[in-house]
């Protein structure tokens, strides 16, 4: 959904608006190999009216293919285009993630949005503003560099007056994204680098319409469907026939083993549910590992290993070798509300409402599953509950579409009840790291092996041709196969993001092994593996700082010649009042983690406090301290916010979670099956920014998990003797290590 | 059937069943969007609305079960343009990340202040124990509240 509407393409859009529009092209002129390659998102949306239009009124409107999942990233963008365009805020209308409208931007994740979307931004609104003022100083008669911009109106020296408004009928903005306009400088900004209020947020307070869930169509009708006990299995029969004789059921749909009903009311459709749920007789389907023996098991499975660092050099002779196992378990997104979409039909096309982070690549494998031209498919963003990552949202739309498609044009809401997130979602991956490393006798690192194993941690759409990688195609009269399981290749990763450490070490090796069998079904989780290579990494320099009688701090700082990362770690260290060797005393202590979010992006050290309850062995993280260097800072509040939550979310997945399964399947099908941090439980954080203003702004939506999980187990080491290496830390671990 | 209710102030008749969940009349007869599906189950609290002053779990109250019991929803606090102090403190505040517990937060909280208008910091986290959130929002939820405690105060 848009601040612009919802139900207007973007030809009716021009029309209404009142400005002059011009043909939509997203597709460029030139030939692929003659265009020079443009910075950001530009690189594949060339044309500069796919990313903005100047109405009558003066008002700008941004496209944006990048969408709010509550990180803020409307507000931050808005930002960036009124700055560039001298207009004010509020005149700055976003219209994001609409395949009939917006560039291409495939997915919102990653924390790329700033850096690529925000880019893109910048330059087409620097661009469109140098083209306004050069509109005015023709039609004026003085040169460019005589007129002064403030607030949509351009002034000449004699005091004359041209508003944007004016200037819109004849700017021509078709035409190709020369990225030449320089933006401002860093100095002139009145915008961006402050905090502004999330746009989001007063919707969300009062009960304004804000969600997918909240969006409500004339005719509109309820789905719910039925998914199998376990993975792969098939359905058998079901007693459709009573089903469709309760009160308000319109329709069931079986295709194959997709099962879902169609009602009148929402508590109609899921009483029905619960009816199909009860008679449906299903059988096979596959074994998921013992849970006892987890990561034993995925590290048998087939693999195919990379190396992706490799450095050699003479060094001093090790005196002593360190080695360590560290593991993770599956972690589940956990959206507090379940995935949902509103999906339609009318005249043999398909629009979908959809809070997934890609509507372009949604859109593909809808239009493969359910047969259609891509083009007759549109997919229209709207917020749902926060994703984290790869959660339900794309799956529970091609089931809306296929609910939809039984009930002739009706549009068909379906918000998936608790185990369906629960039990379909895509995990993030179980993994496993060992490492190794020797000292010399002046305490200096001198080799480094890690090798990590994980399941990719992408199968979002869309998947390859001939496959699809949404639940309901799999199960469908006439499946398809997920798409083969890939890595994101370094630097930025997948399994093995930050698996290379931001420490020089004369030498280093580190593995990939990927490993290709999926038994449960996993995608991307916020920082992929980098949350358990930061948890490895950075617990394994502690060990090795002890190991070396040397201070946590002192001995990363030791192996850090990166002067901002060295920035960070002594920002926090004094923020945290950190003295050189402290202990803790048995039951409370502090300890420190660091990481370069991707090696690429946002920098971000942690100290954390812990308190341990012995008899209960419960671990409890009453404060943390964070100081973060996210380059250029956009919005000040809206990234603390960020690194906040992100320290947060951490806390919860460090301390409390693990998805629970047994042979038969995952029994984690509600919070009792699957508890997170409550609030009497949750740590005071405190975030020190360090902005760089001339420096590029970095992704920083991911960036403080890793170093928040490393900082909690390294205190509870600090404070115990002890070391906690398996993930998450629980009270069975904790009296474990007790003995 | 049929069946009356009193929802911010207005009674209002839903054709619906007896044991229809509250929730799904509250969304879908009455448009009003605050209160949000979570589980179901009454664990997550995204669902809670006022009975009489008392934060309840709509997803699990039968609307054959509510009689004459006054119903307030979020939408019956305030409203963008005026908004109540809660409403207010949580935007000064910012906060919400994707903002999908935040009426759950903001109704268990308004019962908070009802009862006790100045709570230390520890009485609103045990408050909220039973109100889940997911994007790690909870420190500023904690100060929005404490906030609107003190704005309330003053007025």
């Amino acid at each position: 959904m848009s601040e612009a509407g919802v139900n207007l393409t973007r030809r009716q859009f021009g029309k209404t608006a009142g400005a002059l529009v011009l043909a939509f092209t997203l597709a460029p002129r030139l030939a692929g190999a003659q265009a020079p390659k443009l910075p950001g998102s530009l690189a594949n949306n060339r044309m500069l009216d796919a990313w903005l239009r100047i109405n009558a009124d003066g008002s700008a409107i941004i496209f944006t293919g990048k969408v709010e999942l509550g990180q803020g990233i409307s507000t931050a963008l808005a930002q960036i285009a009124a700055e560039e365009l001298d207009l004010p805020l509020a005149q700055v209308k976003m219209v994001s993630g609409d395949t009939a409208q917006t560039p291409d931007e495939g997915h919102t994740s990653g924390s790329q949005s700033i850096e690529y979307g925000g880019t893109a931004v910048r330059l087409a609104c620097a661009e469109a503003r140098s083209l306004l003022v050069g509109q005015a100083a023709k039609r004026l008669g003085v040169p460019a560099d005589a007129l002064k911009v403030s607030k949509a109106v351009i002034t000449a020296p004699d005091g004359r007056k041209l508003g944007y408004g004016e200037l819109a009928a004849e700017l021509d903005l078709d035409r190709e994204v020369t990225a030449t306009a320089p933006p401002k400088s860093p100095a002139q900004h009145t915008i961006v680098g402050h905090s502004v209020p999330r746009r989001d947020i007063p919707a969300k307070v009062t009960g304004g319409a804000a969600y997918v869930q909240d969006l409500r169509l004339p005719r509109m009708l309820h789905g719910r469907v039925v998914r199998p006990p376990r993975y792969g299995a098939r359905l058998d029969s079901v007693d459709e026939a009573p089903v469709r004789a309760l009160p308000g059921v319109v329709a069931v749909v079986r295709d194959g083993s997709f099962l879902g009903v169609v009602a009148q009311r929402e508590e109609q459709a899921i009483k029905a549910r619960d009816s199909l749920t009860r008679s449906a007789k299903w059988s096979g389907g596959s074994e998921v590992p013992d849970p006892a023996r987890l990561h034993e098991q995925l590290i048998a499975l087939p693999i195919q290993s990379s190396v992706v660092s490799e450095k050699q050099a003479a060094v001093a002779p090790a005196v002593k070798t360190l080695e360590a196992t560290y593991t993770r378990p599956y972690i589940a997104h956990a959206s507090i509300g379940p995935s949902c979409a509103v999906a339609a039909f009318e005249d043999g096309r398909l629009t979908v409402w959809t809070h997934t982070q890609g509507v372009f690549p949604l859109r593909r494998d809808l239009a493969k599953a359910l047969k259609l031209n891509t083009e007759a498919v549109r997919c229209v963003h709207a917020e749902g509950s926060g994703c984290y990552g790869h959660n339900g949202a794309d799956d529970v739309a091609l089931d809306a579409a296929l609910l939809a498609r039984a009930v002739g044009g009706r549009p068909v809401r379906l918000q998936w009840m608790r185990d369906d997130e629960f039990a379909w979602e895509p995990y993030g991956a179980a993994m496993l790291a060992r490492a190794k490393a020797s000292l010399d006798a002046s305490g200096k690192i001198v080799d480094w092996a890690y090798e990590v194993w994980s399941n990719t941690h992408s199968t979002r759409p869309a998947a390859p041709d001939g496959n699809n990688n949404l639940l309901a195609s799999w199960y469908v009269a006439e499946p398809s196969q997920p798409g083969p399981p890939m890595n994101i290749p370094q630097p930025a990763g997948g399994g093995d993001r930050n698996a290379v450490p931001l420490y020089s070490f004369p030498n280093q090796r580190v593995v990939n092994n990927l490993i290709t069998a999926m038994p449960l079904r996993v995608s991307a989780l916020r920082t992929l593996g980098g949350y358990t290579n930061v948890f490895a990494v950075e617990s394994f320099m502690d060990e090795l700082a002890a190991a070396a009688k040397q201070d946590p701090v002192a001995f990363r700082l030791a192996h850090l010649g990166d002067p901002r990362a060295r920035a960070v770690i002594d920002t926090v260290a004094k923020k945290a009042g950190w003295r050189a060797g402290e202990k803790g005393d048995g039951t409370r202590g502090r300890g420190i983690g660091f990481a370069k979010y991707k090696t690429l992006a946002t920098y971000v050290a942690v100290v954390a406090e812990v308190e341990i309850d012995r008899k209960s062995g419960r671990i409890r993280v009453p404060r943390a301290f964070a100081a973060a260097d996210a380059g250029q800072i956009v919005n000040p509040d809206g990234l603390k916010n960020q690194i906040e939550g992100g320290m947060i979310q951490s806390t919860s997945w460090t301390l409390h979670e693990a998805v629970r399964f047994d042979r038969n399947g995952i029994t984690s099908r509600d919070w009792s099956g699957y508890p997170i941090l409550t609030m009497p439980e949750v740590p005071e954080v405190e975030v020190t920014l360090i902005d760089r203003p001339d420096e590029k702004s970095l992704g920083a939506g991911e960036a403080s998990q890793g170093p928040m999980a490393a900082a909690i187990a390294n205190a509870f080491a600090n404070a115990t003797g002890r070391r906690l290496r398996d993930l998450p830390l629980s009270p069975e671990r904790v009296q474990a290590a007790f003995g | 059937m049929t069946i009356s209710l009193k929802v911010n102030g207005s009674q209002r008749t839903v054709p619906a069943e007896a044991d229809t969940p509250l929730l799904y009349v509250l969304r879908n007869d009455l448009a009003l969007n605050g209160a949000k599906f979570g589980c179901g189950l009454a664990q997550c609290g995204a669902c809670t609305v006022l009975l009489d002053g008392k934060a309840t779990r709509s997803c699990i109250t039968e609307i054959g079960t509510i009689g004459e019991a006054e119903i307030t929803t979020i939408e019956g606090l305030g409203t963008v343009d005026k908004p109540h102090p809660l409403q207010q403190a949580f935007i000064d505040t910012q906060a919400a990340q994707c903002g999908y517990c935040i009426n759950g937060m903001i109704m268990t909280a308004k019962e908070l202040l009802d009862q006790n208008p100045h709570p230390a910091a520890a009485e609103v986290r045990e408050a909220l124990a039973q109100n889940l959130c997911r994007c790690g929002t909870h420190g500023r939820i904690i100060r929005a509240v404490l906030r609107a405690a003190e704005n309330t105060g003053k007025t």
